[in-house]
């Protein structure tokens, strides 16, 4: 098996991000999200003398006094391996970063980070505050993108991230960045999908074990997640937020960039349109992103699902004009609500349409066969 | 000189037999009360001391004390004053019941010496008729409802001098006309016609109906939650006589039996800031709450989400049994409390749904009130209706199908229950075993199959929609779950995180 390895300084620089996160805290608050990166790029001297000027020494002094064998038996404790950047094995995509992190810290099969070449990986990221509809197209996304062999990378959090994972780990890898320690699950309601993670895909971090979470680790995973990924798929996102920084990022890196098209009242749906309107890749499905790694047309996906009867179509197509719940449908379609229901019920059954636990239906991408 | 006098003190919904003992004897004029009285019973002395005085009756200026027997037993409410009174009035050689038969007496005085209503009338008729007693003395306006009680001659007076010329012999009350029973099913109630349009709820509704099963409605503000909810009483199966009785006697205990009649079922719909006690019942001696309230009726719970928590996990074993067990130093009661279960909720907290643009509402904030819907309480819940907001064509459109169509196929539905379950019991209560014996056609198995394989579905959530299949098969008068009945029952159950 292939092991990764670290050099004690790269350790040492990610124990230096994790002593001056309160004062870069401090100095990033001003302007979320756009200053960190740029702090970043600094070396460790220079970093601690912007974040902390007064006691930029005894910091730096405290870091090096960390002698070489406590940094490996933390990362053994937190049952975590490290990755520096002058290891084979660091992802490729990183190093086209200037800011790219000194050492990855993860924990899951270490052999699966031979598989993070930029051309393997897809970000999906989106806000938190999604929409059923986000989410559905999120999930679909990541399931697709995995079982056509796509890693798939996102952020853990709330709404868009996580479903991507839930997508992805039915069909395939996907790896989460995170903005703390990765033997942290953040946020905890996630724990048993970050466990699940660890055992079937990847959870890496630039930060030591044990590091929580600051404002300013979020940008700072977003440009890793950018750097590792051939193409960032913005879902859902409002204007200003979190999602767009990775996409902006993205961006800088010259990565392919890709957003799910929402409807033009929609809030969370802002992001994503403002950057189809300035000249993202629509993302309607995992062909569009297919389509823009590989080439268009160099690979098709196999998406058409069972045959449905004239009800069940009649069913679908007022889903899909609108109604989204069984009411709805029965007063849109003038249909007994008996038949209603269990025409939803098959739908469901075939993964024609997925319903939440407030009894609301959103059709997945699954399209029928054209006869 | 000593005399007693028989009455009744409530205790649950149910009376309990006090024997009121009066001593009269020379001494420092004085009345003192004891045998545990609560505040209520303990101010019947002034009360008794005026009535007396004002009805032309002497008041002793003697030592006089009144002893309440059994004495470990805790009495509560002004009910006893009439026996205190008559027993006093005895004591003193103020009046002879002699020629009467044996009998109790229940009323509360007003100074003027008239009679006040008291609560539970019904209860203490009935325990009167179990003594043996052959006769009982009521307040007036009781009457009506103590006359329920076949077998018991109920005296109904308007005051204490009444009993004077009662006690005579030359004169007695008629009997009163009993309470009357609703004439027809569903009379008196809201009716079903009033939910114009939303056929999905409308369904929804007969189905829970026709199995007992209990709903969850979610959707937006003013989209007729309420409304529908309030509507159900009216589509289930008129009460039978033993049970509109309960249902009664439950009323009375509570001060909440109305003029115009018994045999309805009831509708409680309890604000989210009751208290467990207030909701499943509670005090000293135990009072019943909106639970036992709303016993062979209906159990409101609107804005789910709202409710504290342990007031909602209190009412999880009375759900299931069918019975609240208040336990408070002395004893502990049984109070029924077979409703069903109408819970109504907001998609989120600001009402809109997420999927409303203008829904503010963050994350986290609609993930935790949310999580209350699959807390505990909403484990039980067997339906889930998203209800949306009816469009204009729909409000402004003609009434829906009345009341009384949609109950006549409940009844067909129930009746299949009653011959299959036994009498009185319905699908919601079927047991895994009762579950188990569920008939089903082949293509029917092969869908509940393959949805539980592909753990769609948790092991209480299969036979959940199997209780629901069997009660859409009940309505649909067939014999065994076909298809169709199934992918209803899968569509409508209420779903947790499967």
């Amino acid at each position: 098996m292939i092991e990764p390895s670290a050099c004690p300084s790269c350790l040492r620089r990610s124990r230096l991000l994790a002593h001056l996160a309160p004062y870069i805290e401090k100095i990033a608050t001003g302007a979320p999200g756009s200053r960190s990166p740029e702090l970043l790029r600094l070396s460790d001297e220079e970093l601690a003398a912007a974040a902390a000027p007064k006691v930029a020494e005894q910091v730096l002094a405290r870091v090096r006094a960390v002698p070489e064998r406590l940094l490996f038996a933390d990362l053994l404790a937190a049952e975590c391996w490290a990755c520096c950047r002058h290891d084979a094995l660091y992802p490729a995509g990183l190093r086209d970063a200037a800011d790219a992190p000194a050492a990855l810290i993860g924990r899951g099969d270490p052999s699966l980070l031979a598989r993070l070449l930029p051309d393997g990986v897809v970000t999906v990221v989106g806000a938190r505050r999604s929409t059923a509809y986000g989410r559905e197209v999120a999930r679909d996304l990541g399931r697709e993108l995995a079982s056509a062999g796509f890693v798939v990378a996102s952020g853990l959090a709330f709404g868009i991230d996580s479903c991507a994972h839930r997508g992805a780990l039915d069909a395939g890898l996907t790896v989460a960045v995170l903005g703390c320690g990765a033997d942290l699950a953040y946020p905890a309601a996630h724990r048993s999908l970050w466990r699940r993670i660890c055992e079937e895909g990847l959870v890496v971090s630039e930060l030591p074990p044990g590091t929580g979470v600051w404002r300013w680790t979020f940008p700072a995973r977003n440009r890793i997640m950018a750097a590792l990924a051939g193409m960032t798929v913005v879902v859902e996102a409002a204007r200003r937020s979190g999602s767009l920084i990775t996409a902006d990022l993205a961006a800088d890196l010259g990565r392919d960039l890709g957003a799910v098209p929402g409807p033009v009242n929609s809030r969370a749906s802002a992001g994503p349109n403002d950057l189809l309107a300035g000249g993202a890749c629509v993302v309607r499905g995992a062909q569009d992103v297919l389509d823009a790694m590989l080439g268009a047309g160099a690979r098709q996906l196999e998406r058409a699902g069972p045959r449905l009867d004239e009800r069940l179509r009649s069913v679908l197509a007022g889903l899909e004009s609108g109604a989204e719940t069984c009411d709805a449908l029965a007063a849109a379609l003038d249909f007994e609500a008996g038949e209603v229901a269990s025409a939803l019920a098959t739908l469901e059954a075939l993964g024609y349409v997925r319903c939440s636990l407030l009894g609301v239906y959103t059709r997945t991408l699954l399209s029928p066969p054209s006869i | 000189m000593l005399a007693t006098a028989q009455t009744f003190t409530l205790d649950g919904i149910g009376a309990r037999p006090v024997r009121v003992e009066v001593d009269v004897h020379r001494g420092l004029p004085g009345f003192s009360l004891v045998g545990l009285p609560d505040a209520a019973v303990r101010e019947a002395r002034e009360r008794v001391r005026a009535a007396i005085s004002n009805c032309g009756f002497e008041f002793p200026l003697k030592r006089i004390v009144a002893n309440l027997a059994p004495a470990s037993l805790r009495k509560a409410g002004p009910g006893l004053d009439l026996a205190i009174a008559t027993a006093l009035l005895i004591a003193s050689g103020q009046l002879e019941l002699g020629k009467l038969p044996p009998l109790a007496l229940v009323g509360e005085l007003a100074l003027d010496g008239s009679l006040r209503p008291v609560r539970g009338a019904l209860a203490i008729a009935e325990e009167a008729r179990a003594m043996g007693l052959a006769a009982i003395v009521v307040p007036a306006e009781n009457g009506r409802e103590a006359a329920l009680v076949e077998g018991v001659d109920v005296l109904a007076l308007e005051g204490l001098a009444q009993l004077e010329a009662l006690a005579d012999g030359g004169w007695r009350p008629e009997r009163p006309q009993p309470m009357s029973f609703c004439p027809q099913p569903g009379e008196g109630y809201a009716d079903l016609a009033d939910l114009r349009g939303q056929r999905h709820l409308r369904y929804a509704l007969e189905v829970a109906a026709a199995g007992g099963h209990s709903l969850l409605l979610v959707g937006p503000p003013g989209a007729g939650k309420s409304l529908a909810a309030s509507r159900l009483p009216s589509i289930l199966p008129p009460l039978e006589t033993a049970e509109a009785l309960e249902v009664a006697r439950i009323a009375s205990a509570c001060g909440a039996l109305g003029e115009d009649g018994i045999g309805r079922r009831p509708f409680r719909a309890p604000h989210h800031t009751v208290s467990p006690a207030g909701l499943i019942g509670g005090g000293n001696p135990p009072r019943p709450g909106e639970a036992t309230l709303a016993h062979r009726g209906v159990l409101f719970l609107d804005e789910l989400c709202e409710f504290h928590r342990d007031t909602l996990e209190a009412l999880r074993a009375p759900l299931e049994t069918g019975w609240v067990s208040v336990a408070r130093a002395g004893a502990t009661r049984r109070l029924p409390c077979r409703f069903m279960l109408v819970a109504a909720s907001n998609p989120c907290p600001c009402g809109r749904g997420e999927a409303d643009p203008e829904c503010e509402c963050p994350p986290l904030s609609v993930r935790r009130y949310q999580a209350r819907l699959s807390g505990a309480l909403a484990d039980r819940i067997d339906l889930l209706v998203a209800i949306r907001q009816p469009a204009a064509e729909e409000i402004g459109g003609p009434p829906g199908e009345s009341s009384a169509a949609v109950r006549e196929r409940v009844a067909a539905a129930r009746a299949r229950q009653h011959r299959r379950l036994g009498e009185g019991r319905c699908n919601a209560e079927m047991t895994p075993a009762e579950v188990r014996e569920c008939v089903l056609e082949d293509d029917a198995a092969a869908l509940l199959a393959e949805a539980y394989s592909r753990r769609r579905l948790s092991g209480r959530a299969h036979d959940r929609v199997l209780r629901l299949a069997q009660t859409l098969a009940d309505l649909a008068c067939a014999n065994a779950i076909g298809r169709e009945q199934i992918a209803q029952a899968l569509q409508l159950r209420r779903r947790d995180g499967e």
